[in-house]
């Protein structure tokens, strides 16, 4: 006979459990970690090799690089003097829990004080999947467009913190900063946000100074 | 394109709670989407019917109950369903403002025999 069982589960409860495992392991070992998301050439890597280069010396970093192919971003992190792990996704466009959790197994979680994830180059699919980090950050980039809050919602809605990348831009693209800032506003209130240039190097000391505390704070 | 991974777990869960119950066949699972979550039914639909497959599931039908984006205005308490550009208060322009509706995303029942 037919019959209708409720159920009432979120569909990525799987995948909420395995991080909510990973961010035990990563308190037990002291490690602040961090998820970067952003579309692809929004300067994710520039600011990991930025992030670097900044703390080197000062804290042990380690890095996990998401992409669907090749160890490209690995190896800039490697030579901007952090330990790196490239996971190649194959195919996937994020990275989820489990990913991020076979890679834990790969690091030395005892010499690690930072470890920052890079999640794969998309606006969509990383968002739905929490991987245990502590706080995550999207990256925006001016030559993106105004207009991404309002299409990407679901992504602005639930990070931690903003980076809007390229400032060095905006002379010559049109981007309406107030347009932008709004959406923001509305989908993720009081969101901390750096604007900053990794090639100029403007503003990135606010976002240093921010990310230090939170290591702190851990 | 993270369909695969989300029919993935559907089928896991779906499955689970099919065996507790003692089911022997799955005809329908019933997903409550909200707009936020960015979904293609039409690519969970055709992952289904291919790992669905030899499992007791196989050939169920999937139905997406939709729950459109609703956001409250915490200045003026306007209810509103946003435009696909503009997300602030349409009555005070207001950005203070609350998801109510349209991060929903789970299983809600299935129907067995």
């Amino acid at each position: 006979m037919n019959r209708r069982i409720p159920v009432i589960e979120k569909i990525l409860n799987a995948n909420d459990q395995l991080a909510a495992q990973n961010r035990s392991q990563l308190d037990a070992s002291g490690i602040f970690s961090l998820n970067i998301m952003a579309s692809p050439g929004a300067g994710k890597t520039s600011l990991i090799e930025c992030t670097i280069r900044a703390l080197l010396g000062e804290l042990r970093i380690a890095v996990i690089e998401g992409d669907i192919a090749s160890t490209i971003d690995a190896d800039r992190a490697a030579v901007a003097g952090a330990t790196a792990i490239q996971i190649n996704t194959g195919g996937e466009c994020h990275l989820d829990a489990a990913m991020v959790s076979n890679a834990l197994k790969q690091l030395d979680l005892g010499n690690i004080d930072l470890l920052i994830v890079e999640n794969v180059g998309n606006l969509v699919c990383p968002s739905s999947f929490r991987l245990g980090t502590h706080q995550s950050l999207l990256i925006a980039s001016i030559p993106e467009g105004d207009d991404k809050p309002y299409k990407y919602p679901g992504m602005y809605q639930g990070v931690d913190a903003l980076v809007i990348n390229k400032i060095d831009l905006l002379p010559y693209v049109p981007f309406r900063m107030d347009y932008f800032r709004q959406g923001v506003e509305v989908l993720n209130p009081g969101l901390v946000t750096f604007p900053l240039s990794c090639r100029t190097g403007e503003g990135l000391e606010k976002w240093i100074e921010w990310l230090k505390l939170q290591i702190i704070m851990v | 394109m993270h369909e695969l991974s989300i029919t993935q777990n559907i089928l896991d869960i779906a499955l689970r709670h099919a065996e507790q119950a003692g089911a022997s066949r799955i005809n329908r699972i019933n997903l409550t989407i909200g707009q936020l979550s960015s979904i293609v039914d039409d690519s969970v639909q055709f992952y289904w019917d291919l790992i669905s497959e030899g499992t007791i599931a196989e050939g169920a039908k999937l139905t997406f109950k939709r729950i459109p984006t609703e956001l409250l205005c915490l200045d003026c308490n306007q209810k509103y369903i946003p435009g696909v550009d503009e997300l602030v208060c349409p009555n005070c322009g207001s950005t203070h403002i609350k998801i109510v509706a349209g991060l929903e995303f789970f299983l809600e029942s299935i129907d067995v025999i």
